[in-house]
């Protein structure tokens, strides 16, 4: 199956592991992504609060890329803001012949058109549940996520508002779903769908790290080894974030954050470079080291290779629980 | 819906005005007239207790045409865009898109900012007006640096750690096609009626 890819900003950057591993996993699973070329950022939650047409013409810009570059009608968004950006000007645009008419009059100004409803968008979650499916996962497993203890993290956007409804709005599922298709043990996070604070860090640092506390504390109470998250602006909050919360609140929590097609991409047996692993703040090494995930490589199982010219102590082969 | 049924229902009174003015700026239908004063949203709302109006008070001050007080408040700079008052709403009214038209009508207004958040906006557009794209490093920089210089320290070994582990850019990134995309921002800005 083919796709339009539209990364966005963080994934050129900051959340590139998550880009990197959504590719990695796209091409056992069969998955064709063809990236929207030359496209612009989305505007965040930034642009809108400032204008409201010049947002929608930045989206609608995207949007007309996209049918330009690859002409399938399906673009696939990991990011859940520029998701969000897309849907909501897709959906308005739809909605109001007037406005529609303005933005292409926009547009028109950069000599590009966006037809409404021309480009159905879509977060990478919803493909992979929805049209590859956790019969299709499963049979990709090669060493199942067995013994790890997943806190599966959706934030916002994906739920709610819902310009695209895929999953429920207070309590999601597909994410559990999909962990617990490739072996994890998904605990009980009542927090799954609260919002990771956002841009608050930098309005209201206080706010910001005690909504960052109340996730990542939760998460390690229901005794989680890891958050699983699908949004680039939900990793940055709890990962990079994390040790300002700990100093501010005189904690010393330890829960790595990881993107859910690096799980995919683990549990495929995939190498953890090829994945982006070890680029988060909080380190994943010992909470993969439970399933015998270690950045050496190795595939299906605890490490087969010794160094011969290791002179250090031996140490114990990682527990691997069946 | 248009504004057009929205004045034909309701007829336009001082104190009307400035909730008309609102839902007008307002994309899809959003009838603040028919808020029940339930407080579903502010007890939806992860940042209500840092507001200085819960949404259901602003909706409150909004409909009492005080607009005044709407502008100058913090609220709707406080919302993290949820939207947990939006799906969670009885009456269907779209709280978080009312937040970001506050928010439009209170620059375009020229209030004072309530907060550091309207700067943090201007920079983050600034540089996707200039570029096409975000930049980080510099949007941090800039506003840290302007308004909390000592929090600049608190954050170091974050941007270092970022930065060692390469998920930081040093320089702003630019499209190809900026022209086109500075005109098209030209033209939508020249089109923008804010009522």
């Amino acid at each position: 199956m083919k796709y339009g890819y539209f990364p966005g900003c963080s994934l050129e950057r900051n959340a590139a592991a998550y880009d990197k591993s959504a590719r990695a996993v796209a091409e056992p699973l069969g998955m064709e992504f063809v990236e929207v070329e030359d496209w612009n950022c989305c505007g965040a939650t930034e642009y809108i609060s400032l204008n409201l047409l010049a947002s929608y013409a930045l989206s609608a810009r995207n949007l007309a890329q996209a049918v330009r570059t690859d002409g399938l009608g399906e673009l696939v968004a990991p990011c859940s803001a520029c998701y969000l950006n897309l849907t909501k000007c897709d959906k308005s645009m739809r909605e109001s012949p007037s406005l529609a008419a303005k933005v292409n009059e926009a547009l028109a100004a950069g000599g590009l058109s966006y037809k409404p409803g021309s480009m159905r968008v879509r977060h990478l979650l919803d493909v992979i549940v929805n049209d590859i499916g956790f019969e299709a996962l499963r049979a990709k497993v090669t060493r199942p996520l067995t013994g790890l203890k997943v806190a599966p993290f959706y934030g916002c956007f994906v739920a709610r508002p819902g310009y695209v409804q895929f999953d429920d709005t207070e309590f999601p599922v597909t994410l559990d779903r999909l962990l617990q298709a490739l072996g994890a043990e998904v605990v009980d996070f009542p927090l799954k769908a609260q919002c990771c604070g956002g841009h608050m860090t930098q309005i209201s640092e206080g706010m910001g790290l005690e909504m960052i506390r109340r996730l990542v504390k939760t998460a390690d109470d229901r005794g989680a080894d890891l958050i699983v998250t699908i949004c680039p602006m939900c990793q940055l909050n709890l990962d990079a974030f994390q040790g300002a919360m700990n100093r501010h609140f005189g904690l010393n929590l330890h829960v790595p954050v990881l993107y859910f097609t690096q799980m995919m991409g683990l549990a495929f047996g995939l190498d953890q470079a090829a994945l982006g692993i070890g680029s988060e703040l909080v380190s994943s090494r010992a909470a993969l080291a439970a399933i015998g995930a270690t950045p050496e490589g190795e595939a299906g199982g605890p490490p087969k290779r010794v160094k011969k010219d290791d002179k250090a102590l031996p140490m114990p082969a990682p527990l691997v629980r069946a | 819906m248009t504004s057009a049924t929205a004045e034909a229902s309701h007829p336009v009174t001082v104190e009307k005005k400035f909730m008309q003015q609102v839902m007008v700026n307002t994309p899809g239908e959003t009838h603040l007239e028919m808020c029940i004063q339930c407080g579903s949203c502010g007890g939806s709302c992860p940042s209500a207790a840092e507001m200085d109006h819960t949404p259901r008070s602003l909706i409150a001050l909004i409909r009492a045409g005080n607009f005044e007080e709407v502008l100058s408040s913090n609220t709707p700079w406080y919302c993290v865009s949820c939207y947990y008052c939006t799906v969670r709403c009885p009456q269907e009214i779209h709280i978080t898109d009312v937040m970001y038209t506050l928010k439009r009508m209170a620059v375009h207004a020229g209030i004072k900012d309530p907060c550091a958040a309207p700067d943090f906006s201007k920079t983050f557009v600034s540089w996707v007006e200039n570029y096409g794209r975000a930049f980080e490093l510099g949007l941090m920089s800039m506003f840290r640096l302007r308004h909390d210089p000592l929090g600049v320290l608190r954050i170091t070994d974050m941007a270092v750690g970022m930065v060692s582990k390469g998920r930081m850019d040093l320089a702003p990134k630019s499209i190809k096609g900026l022209k086109s995309l500075k005109a098209i921002i030209a033209r939508a800005k020249a089109l923008e009626v804010v009522a």
